[in-house]
């Protein structure tokens, strides 16, 4: 009679709870981590809409009356209009796999793929709404937000499985002209997919980045002896005699979706970035953080 | 050594030749391959394994497995290395052992030999008496099963003497036939072994067991030439070193080897010497020799006194007078000491200093007052003073009113002579020894005379004094025990001048009774030794091991001369008076030879190859090559790598003694560490009421919450604290609701609190009682603070001033709120002399965290979390409450900052930033 994907008044209340009991902690993850960047002044470094002084300029014909500063004016014999500095906010969306793979962790003592991509999500959502910033997730319907409220939804979002499958691909539903867009997720799947997708949003003039999550066990491939390779869900299954003997071409194979990946990146002006769950989560912060200044200037 | 191979269930080997089927059966069934869940699998398809590896068991496996089959299978059929032969015979056994000092060899093999006899007759089902022959039964031997005697085996001991085979031969023609003889013999002809053995055939068959090993004896050691010798004797002729050993006390009375020598027989030879040549001081330490590595008695030699040398110093009056030297006062001295004696002469000063055993003082009356003294203190610390009369003493006055010191009884004045030209009488001759008298025993020669002598003055005790008396009752010989030692005086002169007791052997005799001199031969003639009862004092037992002879009876001196060593007398050393003789096991004359046995006795060797069950060895092989052959599946598997660590793991705990597996598993307290130092953790006191206690750790897990998201300490999760029982000086902080029924904690915790509030620790003692009563008093609580913290080292308090540095160590705060707001919080008081600057906001307090906070806010309700990050409890109401619990946490966040970083905020450096925030 249930259907276990279906909620009943009697599970609805226990699996809220269950979802939300992972809401602060993530949360407290990611401002932790997002507490490790400071906010510099990031302007826009042009004039524009906004609230910070930029610059007096002479009044120009077509000028309004109502622009023109008469405190600055009465000082000189021309007319200035007083410029604040462009402060349009930026959208920034976020995409973060959730496909069976990313629940794939290699030790005990390592985070799965997922819990590090959502901490990193949040992380960078915190920096990004605390710089003024919009931002929104690329797989639901929502257009980016700022303010605290939007964390708490993107947190819950983040919480709530999507991708059915073995492997995910960017599926961006709403891309904002010129917005950024950052997507974290191991793509280890379909590479055309990803192109694809990646392209798409080039195509609205997003500029972004891809981070590629990697468990330590997929870059150096222990394995040895006679094994049945599954994905995550078991669909997919590979068996070998000799497990080391596959360590090279498996190597080779994943160097070469690394390199594709790159060489995806550097055609639209993309960045890449790699990133393995047994190292900390601040350099790839900062390194975001650092990349998307870049894309914005 | 393979005598054979025998299986205990040869049928069973058959099953080996299934083994090429199941190599068959086994090769068809490959490892199983493992599963493993692997993202990266997306980018494994399509590959091919290089080589087309078979997926077959490989060969080496298949051997592996062949092997530990076939071990189990041969294994089980009960395979036996040396299956013994059975003997043949019915009827009762009678099994003898010789068991003499010279079976103590190799008494062990001996007993094995017995033992595996024993099991012999166990399963042939013969009754068995067994008999040793240094310890015959009186009648008919006891008769048992064969199992019983196996149990009594290791009880039995040899006997430190040799069998009187006689007597055992008279036994055995007492017993009635037939009965086997089964003899353990130790392979010396022992008179009359012979008789024995004609009385044992006559019985019924006879089979000896003997030793083939070599067996070396040690006769007595003898003085001669200054140097000790030792005579070896042996059976056998093949060549062969020994080490002899002189053992003795060190001067510290410690027994250690004092002298080794080699000793080496040359190929068939069967005597050998050992030399000692030793100076007397270590000679007379002496106390055994014994032939090294060598178990039995008859490797030992006991010492006596026949290698006692004493040290004898002779002091003569008329030492510097030009004498013909048989007239010399120390001729006859010399002449009976010097065999068995080291003589010294000189002044009695210098000889004093060389420490002699004997001092004989040869007609000397008087001595200097200072070596009298000197004297006099020799004696008394043992010395045994010896003094011959002569003209010089007869003339003196000495101990003419009282026995002197030196002199044991008094004496008239100038003494008698009798027999002679111008006197009466006939020359004394010399009465018998009485009974009480050392010297008693010896034969006296008809031509001793004494024709003068000093006499003693007549006097109750002077019987007691005399031990030897002449014919008329005149003492001869006197004897007075002083302190330790004692003073005997010879009524005549040491020389022939007064009697001719110095020209007869009684003379040296008497000597030796007193133990001036010692006996120059190891065994002393039975005469000598005839009436005198000597005591045991240690013996050896069959192994040669002294022992203390306890309560043993004494042995009549005859009987220790010359009778055989038995049951009665062991070898050993005996004591009378003064005097010590050693009995040992081999005599002076003694020789070792071999025993001889009738053609139609069988001689078997001890040496048996026991039958050696093999079924184990190859269960264990079988099961080990299995382990390993569960190992290499594991490995072609791929999933050895997961259990090597496990593996080792397992190895060293294994290979670890007990000691070390405590080692490895953590104490309580070990762990309590572990865990309270991975991270900064806040912690609280357990109070024992639940619900209080869950609320410590929810508002101290609320306030590490907010630490973590505020501020760069990120602790752990909150501990309790049992006062009693855990380590304190982990945490930084201690928060310690008060309930008011709490306990009291015993000393030993407030010893622990005190130590910890000494090293920088702090407590927060929390009344929650919103000061309804003021501190300390009117409320449970405060009237329970105040009895908890009587016994604890607290600091004068005071009420938190407002430029204390809590106020300002991370947020600037004016309230210290929890769910109940108040300020009254009290902290140890500022110094006296701290005095405000002009123009800045604080005191200059720069020193010192405070040990106590004390205040009844309820903090830890405020500060409550639930796991979700909500709050646990109401503050206030709306708004204002909100505000209230989060100037809680703020006051949380400074505390935890002034436990962890002390007054660095009260640094005045700060000021001119925080007075920009204060806004002055």
């Amino acid at each position: 009679m249930s259907d276990p994907a279906l909620h009943t008044p009697q599970t609805l209340r226990s699996r809220a709870e269950t979802v939300a009991a992972g809401l602060p902690a993530l949360m407290a993850d990611a401002q932790h981590l997002a507490a490790t960047v400071l906010l510099g002044v990031h302007g826009r470094k042009r004039a524009g809409t906004g609230d910070e002084f930029w610059q007096y300029r002479p009044a120009q014909p077509g000028d309004g009356y109502r622009q023109i500063d008469w405190r600055r004016s009465a000082l000189s014999d021309g007319h200035f209009i007083r410029q604040t500095e462009w402060q349009a906010a930026q959208a920034v969306m976020i995409g973060v796999d959730d496909a069976a793979a990313m629940t794939f962790s290699g030790a005990s003592t390592r985070p799965p793929k997922l819990r590090r991509a959502q901490t990193l999500a949040m992380a960078l959502a915190i920096v990004a709404v605390r710089g003024g910033e919009r931002v929104g997730l690329t797989h639901l319907n929502d257009p980016p937000r700022g303010g605290a409220t939007q964390l708490m939804r993107m947190a819950a979002a983040l919480m709530e499985p999507h991708e059915p499958g073995d492997y995910g691909a960017p599926r961006p539903q709403i891309m904002p002209l010129g917005s950024r867009a950052v997507f974290f997720s191991d793509f280890l799947g379909d590479a055309s997919a990803i192109e694809t997708a990646v392209g798409r949003a080039a195509d609205r003039e997003v500029k972004g980045a891809l981070v590629q999550i990697l468990d330590p066990d997929e870059e150096v491939f222990p394995f040895e002896g006679r094994t049945v390779f599954e994905s995550m869900t078991g669909a997919i299954r590979f068996e070998t005699l000799k497990a080391r003997s596959l360590r090279d071409a498996y190597l080779d194979r994943l160097a070469a979706r690394k390199a594709h990946l790159q060489d995806i990146c550097r055609r639209i002006g993309w960045r890449y970035h790699l990133h393995h769950t047994d190292q900390p989560a601040e350099p790839t912060l900062l390194w975001l953080y650092r990349a998307l200044e870049r894309v914005r200037s | 050594m393979i005598a054979g191979l025998a299986f205990a269930m040869p049928l069973l080997l058959s099953a080996l030749i299934a083994l090429p089927v199941l190599w068959w059966i086994l090769r068809a069934v490959p490892p199983a391959p493992i599963r493993r869940r692997f993202p990266g699998v997306a980018l494994l398809l399509g590959l091919k394994d290089d080589d087309s590896q078979t997926d077959k068991t490989p060969w080496w496996l298949l051997v592996l497995r062949m092997a530990a089959l076939a071990a189990a299978i041969i294994g089980f059929s009960g395979p036996i290395l040396n299956p013994q032969a059975e003997r043949a015979g019915t009827g009762p056994l009678l099994i003898v052992m010789d068991s003499s000092w010279a079976a103590a060899r190799d008494w062990s093999a001996q007993l094995d030999r017995t033992a595996l006899l024993l099991d012999e007759a166990s399963r042939a089902g013969r009754p068995v008496a067994l008999v040793q022959l240094t310890d015959l039964p009186v009648g008919d031997p006891t008769v048992q099963a064969a199992n019983a005697w196996a149990a009594r085996l290791p009880l039995l001991m040899p006997a430190p003497f040799a069998p009187d085979m006689l007597a055992a031969a008279r036994w055995a023609g007492g017993l009635s036939a037939p009965v086997e003889t089964w003899w353990i013999a130790d392979g010396l002809d022992h008179p009359g072994r012979a008789d024995l053995t004609d009385a044992l055939m006559a019985l019924g068959p006879v089979s000896v067991f003997e030793g083939a090993r070599d067996l070396v004896a040690l006769r007595p050691p003898r003085f001669e030439d200054g140097v000790v010798r030792a005579d070896l004797i042996r059976l056998g002729d093949a060549p062969l070193a020994v080490d002899v050993i002189a053992h003795g006390l060190d001067p510290a009375g410690i027994a250690r080897d004092l002298a080794r020598v080699p000793v080496r027989f040359e190929a068939g030879a069967t005597l050998a010497e050992a030399e000692f040549d030793l100076p007397p001081e270590l000679r007379n330490r002496i106390t055994r020799f014994e032939i090294a590595g060598l178990r039995g008695a008859g490797g030992v030699a006991l010492t006596d006194d026949a290698l006692q040398r004493r040290k004898v110093a002779l002091i003569s009056g008329g030492a510097a007078d030009e004498q013909q030297s048989l007239l010399s006062p120390l001729h006859y001295l010399r002449q009976a000491l010097a065999p068995s004696a080291d003589l010294i002469e000189g002044a009695l000063g210098d000889m004093l200093m060389a420490s002699p055993d004997v001092i004989i003082l040869v007609d000397i009356a008087t001595l200097a007052p200072e070596e009298e003294a000197a004297l006099i203190a020799w004696v008394a610390r043992g010395g045994l003073l010896v003094r011959f009369a002569g003209p010089r003493l007869a003339a003196s006055d000495v101990a003419r009113d009282a026995a002197g010191p030196l002199m044991p009884v008094r004496l008239r004045a100038g003494g008698r002579s009798v027999g002679g030209a111008m006197s009466w009488g006939e020359p004394k001759a010399l009465s018998p020894f009485a009974d009480t008298s050392p010297f008693f025993g010896l034969a006296i020669p008809a031509d001793v005379t004494v024709t003068a002598q000093v006499m003693a003055q007549p006097d109750p005790e002077l019987a007691a004094r005399s031990i030897a008396t002449l014919s008329d009752g005149t003492p001869l010989v006197t004897r007075l025990a002083q302190g330790q030692g004692s003073v005997v005086l010879f009524h005549v002169t040491a020389n022939a001048d007064w009697s001719t007791l110095p020209l007869s052997g009684l003379f040296v005799q008497m000597l030796e009774r007193l133990a001036i001199s010692t006996r120059p031969a190891a065994t002393p003639a039975a005469v000598d030794l005839v009436g005198t009862l000597w005591s045991p004092q240690q013996v050896l037992d069959g192994f040669g091991h002294l022992r203390d002879a306890g309560n043993r009876p004494g042995v009549d001196g005859a009987d220790l001369a010359a009778a055989p060593l038995s049951a009665d007398l062991l070898p050993g050393l005996y004591a009378a008076d003064d005097r010590r003789i050693a009995r040992n096991v081999i005599g002076a004359e003694t020789v070792l030879v071999p025993a001889d046995w009738p053609a139609l006795v069988p001689v078997e060797g001890l040496e048996v190859i026991a039958p050696t069950e093999l079924m184990a060895g190859f269960l264990s092989a079988a099961l080990i090559l299995l382990l390993v052959d569960a190992l290499a599946a594991l490995w072609l598997a791929g999933r050895l790598s997961g259990l090597v660590r496990g593996a080792g793991v397992l190895v060293v705990a294994l290979a670890l003694p007990q000691g070390g597996q405590a080692q490895a598993v953590l104490s309580p307290a070990d762990e309590l560490a572990l865990l309270a130092t991975s991270d900064v953790r806040l912690a609280y006191v357990i109070t024992g009421d639940v619900t209080l206690d869950e609320m410590s750790r929810a508002g101290l897990q609320g306030l590490s919450n907010t630490l973590y998201q505020r501020t760069s300490v990120e602790p752990g999760a909150p501990m309790g604290v049992t006062l009693e029982t855990d380590e304190l000086s982990f945490f930084p902080l201690l928060y310690w609701p008060i309930a008011p029924d709490q306990p009291l904690p015993s000393a030993a915790a407030y010893r622990r609190l005190n130590d910890y509030l000494r090293s920088g620790g702090m407590i927060i003692f929390d009344t929650r009682d919103a000061h309804l009563g003021g501190l300390g008093s009117g409320t449970p609580e405060g009237r329970r603070l105040r009895a908890l913290a009587a016994a604890l080292d607290i600091p004068p308090l005071e009420p938190i001033p407002p430029d204390h540095v809590l106020t300002r160590t991370f947020y600037l705060l004016q309230d210290f709120p929890g769910r109940h707001p108040g300020r009254d919080i009290w902290v140890e008081a500022a110094p006296a002399d701290a005095e405000q600057v002009e123009g800045m906001p604080f005191r200059n307090l720069n020193d010192g965290v405070t040990p106590v906070l004390i205040g009844g806010n309820d903090w830890a309700a405020a500060w409550a979390q639930d796991a979700a990050g909500r709050p646990s409890y109401p503050v206030g109401r709306g708004a204002t409450g909100d505000r209230q619990r989060e100037i809680a946490l703020r006051f949380g966040v400074n505390l935890v900052m002034h436990v962890l970083s002390g007054n660095y905020k009260s640094d005045q450096v700060h000021v001119p930033a925080l007075l920009d925030r204060l806004g002055q």
